[in-house]
Order: C-alpha cells, then structure tokens, then sequence
C-alpha cells in the first residue's frame, strides 16, 4: 500500500550534508543531574507563566512550577526532586544573551516523581484533554514550541482529516528525532493516536526522511503491531528542508497550504514526533513535561543522544559527551537555522533539540558580504517560493511595507538562500532583523491607538463632567426662588417677576416672625427659672452655639462605626483591652522593646 | 449659434448639479492631513510640542503654525515620516521642546504615596489608577511615559523607570556589512 502511495514535492531546498552518523552510535543515555537546574518559566509561545512555588520550598519531580498564563501558553514542571533556592533572572538560551525569570533547583539527588494521575483519553472530553496538556506543558518540541493544546482542536472550516507526524528531521547535525523513533516507536504511535482521537481525523501519515532506515522500520514494525491501517509510515525524499511543516504536509499530501492560511483549514494538522511522544507521557502516564531529547555534536568526543532534565546548563551536557576545549560558543538548533548561545552556561529548554560545540574550523566564520549579481539562486532554493532577491533589497533600505507586500513573513528562516548565496550574503539576518521591526512597529502602532483612544474617552469624560456640574449648578440655582414662590402663593395679579420678588419678600417675613416666636419662647422658659439674665442678643448666640454643638454630636453619633454594634462578650472584651493599653499611653509601648 | 449657446448652457447646468451633488455626497467630515499627521505622533500625550495633546499639535502642523520637529518621543524617524508626509525639508527635532529618550514608565513608590489624586488628574491617558486616600498605582502598560504626573506630586514619590529590554521585546540587530574577512582567532 506504501508503494502506491504518491508523494509529491516542495520546490528548493538544498541538500547540505547530513553529519548524522555520528551521533546515531549510541542510544539515549540518561544525563546525570547537573548540580543546579536553572529553569526558565518563559519556554513556549504565548504568556510567561506566573511563578508557582517560593524560594526555599522543596518540590517533587514534575510539580508545577509556573502556571500557564492564559490559554496561549503552557505549564513550566521541576525537572527533578530537590530544593527551589532561587526565583530570580537569569541568562536565556537566547541571542540576546538577556535575562529572563527561572526557576533554580538544586537537586537532592533522589529525582522523586511526585503522584502521577494517568488518564484514560477515551472516557474524557476533549476540552478536558486540552487543560491536561495545557497543565503538562507539553508544546511542539519540533523547535517551535507553539503550545500543543491549541493545535488539537478539530479545524473550524474544515474538519481534520489527517495528521501528520514530522519525523523528517532534515537538519544537519540533529538526530534526537531519529533516535527517539528507533527506540521508543510504540509510545509515539500511541501518543499520536490520542492527537487523532482529539483531532476527530481519519488517518495518521508519519514522514521521515530516507535517510533514516532504522527509524522507518521500527515505526513500520510499531504501526503493524497495532494493526491500524489508518497509521502510514513513509518514507519521504531527503532534501532539507522536508522537515517544514507546509513542506512535509505538501510532499505527504499534495496541499499547498495558500499564504496567510493554515493547514487546519485543508484538514491537515502536523505535529512533531517527539510532541506526540510527549503527549503520551502526559496522557497515559501522568507525566508532564520535564525533559527531552537532545543531540549534542560538533566539537565533542562522542557526539550522541541524552535526555536532558530541563535546565541542565548546556555545558554540563556537552562536558558528557566529551567537550572538546577549542570550543569557541554553542548553537542551540541546527547549522541552518540554530542560534548562537551567548554563553556556555544557559539552559536547557523545550526548544533544544541539538547543541553544536562549534569551532571557526567546523563553522567557517562568515565570508564578507558581497553586492548581490541578481543570479537567482535563492529564488530558485526557496521552499516557501519567495523571492529573497527582492525581501533583501527592502528589507536592507527598511523599506518594510514593501517587504511584506514580497510576502516576508511567509519566509520560514530555513537559510537555503543565505546557504547557496554566492555573494555570501546573509538574507536570513535581513529577513529577521526585518521581521522583528515590523513586530516591533505594530506594537507600537496598537500602544499608540490605545493611548489615543483612552485620551479622547478621558477628554469626553472631563467635557461631560464639567457640563453636568454646570447643570447641576444652575438647576439649584432655579430651585431656590422655585421653592420660595410655592412657600407663599399668594399673589395672583402680579407679573411673575413682581410674583417672586413678593414671595421672596414673604418667605423673609415669615421667617422674621418665627425667629421673633421663638426669642420670645426662650425667656419665657427662663423666667421659669429663677435668677435668670434678661434676654440679650449675646443669650441668643450662646443658644446657637449650643444647638450647633447637639446637632454636630447627633450628626457624630449616626456616623459612627456600625460594626461596633451587636458584639460578642469575647470581642466586647478585646475592645476593652484595647482601650486599656490605649489609655496607658505611649510610654508603656516605649518600653517593651526594653523588657 | 443660440442652439450652440444652449447646449453649452445645458451642459453647464448638468455638469454644475453633479458636481454640486458630488459635493455634498462625498463631503470629507474633518481634516484627512491631521488624521494622517496624528497618525504618525506617538500619542504619548505629554505636551512637550507645547499644544495639548498629540492631536491639537497635528492640527497645528497642518495649518502651517507648527514645524515638524517638535516631538521629542516621536522622535528622529518621526520626524522623518512626518516630512516624509508633508514634502517638507528633514529637520532636527528642536532641543527647546526636549531630546529624544528611550520609552519610560512612571512608577510610584508606595511607600510614600498620600493617595492625594494629583497625579491621576494629570495623567492624559487614564493610566494611574486609585482614588482619594488610597494608594495610587501605574498600570505599566498603559503609561506613555509622557512624564506629567511626575510635576504635581506634592511628595516626589513617582520616577520614570526606562523600559529595558526583554527576551520577547529584544529586535534582530541590523546585519553589518564587513569589508574584510574576520579575523580567524575568536
């Protein structure tokens, strides 16, 4: 059935060579625990996760150290048994050589796992499904690391007919992918068979390159002791770069995924095998995701396969295999498209498939860039059929909306182009010094639109609270003769002006009378009194005075605390303890420090 | 020669309603120049160009009051874009109106704050958040870093804190063009 199979092809690619052999001799070996595990709580695409553990706690093999930070973002897990001693930044495995926030741990050497929960996938929603992986951490181990989660969602416009597992692995120098099929190829198809049972698809299509034999006949030999005809293992054509995901969906399948689309919508979904073996650690065995497997080649004794505990310093890793000590740096990834470490001691991520001890003699420096001849050459290497000629000459005068119009961000960074330049040009540099300032534009363009937006709502808001006030203002303006004219209706005859000024003229009257009463009144009640002063305007302020004062006291006792009512004997006593050392003043307190 | 007369009459009749029409039809609300000039200004609010705002200052650049370069946290290249914009000459941002800095956040110091609002009045962009007698506080990534909470603090507790750089913020450096082979020794 395999031979029928049609395959299909990519246009470009280049086939640089392979360096693989080497570190295929061995098989995965179990990297013993460096003596400071510095873990990065930033590790995948999306929202860096918050902090879930203190300095000083002690915490279990796989306990959740940081939570995921939304739903496009995954859990950070302790690699290891031991103590957390540090919360704190520290270098990335980054370019940048700049600091992020980790986790430290310092292994107690016991690498206790803590209480796993397996799942059985079949009796549980899908949703739910997607929280565990989520929780688990796992991502796409490929080099993306995109959360898995939220790729193993039936596609929205069309429905997920396949899936296809990436065991292509076309760079040079990395070998972790072929390893972890030859050994552990029961655990990938039952990883993969949980993403197509989440995924609703109809068939599992596993692509690897021809130059893994071994890794082809133990995942044909795995695939037929399941007896699933719904799992096909094929053998693509190597050239790099087979292992893109648009590139290996179109050689399996026949899709060009079209730009700015995405597979999921020709239901086409492609996961990495190692993502898959990951997701049935953390389905099956309860397992999240704490390490992974990782090449170590180049400048090293023994090139080969470890599985390295996340946050192991990369040094600690390549010392294993052999460090050699004309090492000048380390390239995290690939010779195509791997970053240079900024130094020896970052850690081990969930990006890290292969760590390359370089030398200026194994990675020639740079040759100077020369003026581009136009010869075409890496138009006709580019898989993602772009025109890198053009993206470099706009991307070089930052002339960006150009750039894009060329379709930059269709470009996958494979470094074909930059690899057959004869100008030796480094495109790849252009395409992501100009990617990362497009990035960086629209950032600012959307905090702009924001900060305009919240200043002309600010300035609507000001406007509307100065009109109100203004009309709360001259409405208590209208109230007061409004109320003085209903106090005395009297006059009929009159204009309405006449009518107020005759009312206001009333409402002071009346008053006058009242006041007269009630100064009348208050000897009165004197008199009663024996010896009392005759009545003086002086008396009469003093009354004021005193009825200002009941009014405040009264005002005082309606305010007061109302959680002091209803209380318990025990509070009540609390109170009056309080109140005692209250009244015992400052000198008591003045003194306890003393005794 | 009177029917040639009134044709032309005629035809400057139509012609005159459409575009009468036109004109009323497909009236442009607003000045398009200063919604692209705004565009351009980095609406960090702060006044530096001595106008009210982003906006009353792209206003005065397209009546003619205002000169280009008077941004400070546009910047270099927005003054460039705005010339760019406009067709007018390239200049240096004025030094009277400020230099250009790198993008800062206000901070407040909780310790000393009194809660007195002061700050929260003069943020342009609803940045701070708190109320009378409480604890103020800068919601980071709202702040435009435009500096005019700074002045009215009756305790000197808030400070500009520049934004570094980060693994997720940190640009792809420009590609240098080397002229000679590097050197072999590293």
């Amino acid at each position: 059935m395999n031979a029928l199979r049609r395959l299909f092809s990519f246009n470009g690619g280049v086939k640089p060579p392979t360096h693989k052999s080497d570190s295929t001799q061995h098989p995965i070996a179990q990297l013993p625990l460096a003596s400071e595990l510095v873990v990065p709580l930033h590790q995948s695409i999306g929202g860096t996760p918050r902090p879930q553990v203190e300095a000083g706690q002690h915490v279990l093999k796989g306990e959740r150290i940081g939570a995921a930070d939304g739903n496009v973002s995954a859990a950070v897990h302790a690699p290891t048994s031991g103590r957390v001693t540090a919360i704190e930044p520290r270098q990335m495995p980054h370019t940048s050589g700049l600091s992020a926030l980790c986790v430290v741990i310092e292994p107690d050497g016991e690498d206790r796992w803590m209480p796993l929960a397996p799942v059985p996938y079949r009796s549980l929603p899908a949703d739910e499904l997607r929280d565990i992986l989520r929780d688990a951490g796992v991502v796409g181990l490929g080099g993306a690391v995109f959360p898995s989660h939220l790729k193993l969602r039936p596609g929205r416009r069309a429905a997920t007919r396949t899936l296809v597992l990436n065991g292509a692995e076309c760079e040079p120098y990395i070998t972790c992918d072929d390893v972890l099929m030859r050994e552990r190829a029961a655990d990938i198809l039952r990883g993969a068979r949980i993403m197509r049972h989440m995924l609703g698809a109809e068939e599992i299509l596993v692509g690897i390159e021809d130059n893994k034999p071994e890794a082809i006949a133990a995942m044909r030999a795995a695939a037929a002791d399941i007896d699933d005809m719904r799992v096909v293992v094929i053998a693509v054509p190597t050239r790099y770069p087979a292992g893109g995901a648009k590139q290996l969906i179109r050689v399996l399948t026949g899709i060009e995924v079209p730009h700015g689309e995405r597979s999921t919508d020709y239901g086409v979904q492609c996961f990495n095998v190692g993502t898959a073996f990951a997701v049935h650690e953390a389905i099956d065995l309860g397992r999240p995701l704490v390490s992974r497997i990782v090449t170590i080649a180049g400048n090293v004794d023994t090139p080969r396969n470890f599985e390295v505990p996340f946050g192991t310093p990369m040094e600690h890793l390549a010392r294993h295999a052999g460090l050699r000590a004309d090492t000048t740096h380390f390239i995290m990834g690939g010779p195509m498209m791997g970053l240079r470490m900024p130094s020896f001691g970052v850690p081990v991520v969930k990006a890290t498939n292969c760590v390359i001890a370089a030398t200026p003699t194994l990675f020639a420096p740079p040759q100077p860039e020369q003026p581009c001849i136009r010869c075409g050459d890496c138009a006709r290497a580019c898989p993602a059929d772009l025109q890198p000629f053009e993206l470099y000459w706009h991307t070089r005068a930052r002339n960006f909306g150009k750039a894009q119009e060329y379709h930059l961000f269709d470009c996958i960074e494979c470094g074909c182009c930059s690899y057959v330049c004869p100008s030796h040009i480094p495109l790849v540099d252009y395409f992501r010094f100009g990617k990362s300032e497009i990035w960086a534009r629209e950032q600012q363009k959307a905090e702009a639109d924001s900060a305009r937006e919240r200043f002309e709502s600010r300035n609507a808001r000001l406007e509307r609270e100065k009109l109100e006030k203004a009309e709360r203002l001259a409405a208590r303006a209208a109230g007061a003769p409004r109320a003085a004219t209903a106090a005395a209706p009297t006059a009929t005859d009159a204009s309405p002006d006449q009518d107020a000024k005759k009312a206001l003229i009333a409402a002071a009257m009346a008053r006058a009378k009242q006041r007269s009463t009630a100064m009348a009144e208050a000897p009165a009640q004197a008199v009663a009194e024996p010896a009392a002063p005759p009545p003086s305007a002086e008396d009469t302020k003093k009354a004021l005075i005193a009825a200002a004062l009941a009014r405040a006291q009264a005002q005082r006792t309606a305010a007061a605390p109302r959680n002091t009512e209803n209380l318990t004997p025990a509070q009540q006593a609390q109170i009056d303890a309080a109140e005692t050392r209250r009244a015992a003043g400052p000198a008591t307190t003045e003194k306890e420090p003393d005794q | 020669m009177l029917t040639a007369l009134g044709v032309m009459l005629a035809l400057a009749l139509v012609i005159g309603a459409l575009l009468g029409y036109a004109s009323i039809r497909f009236k442009v609300e607003g000045d398009p120049l200063v919604d692209k000039i705004d565009a351009i200004l980095p609406q960090t609010q702060c006044g530096q160009c001595g106008y009210p705002g982003c906006r009353p200052y792209a206003t005065a650049i397209a009546g003619g009051e205002a000169d280009i370069n008077q941004c400070p946290p546009g910047g270099d290249e927005g003054i460039h874009k705005l010339a760019d914009l406009l067709g007018r000459e390239y200049k240096p941002l004025n030094a009277e109106n400020g230099i250009e800095k790198p993008k800062a956040v206000a901070v407040i110091d909780e310790n000393d704050c009194i809660g007195c609002t002061l700050c929260l009045q003069a943020c342009p962009v609803d940045a701070i958040s708190g109320a009378a007698k409480q604890m103020h506080t800068v919601i980071a990534p709202l702040c435009t870093g435009c500096e005019l909470c700074v002045a009215p603090c009756p305790v000197d507790c808030i400070r500009m804190e520049e934004v570094g750089e980060t693994v997720q913020s940190w640009k792809w450096r420009y590609p240098v063009v080397r002229l000679k082979p590097q050197e072999r020794a590293a």
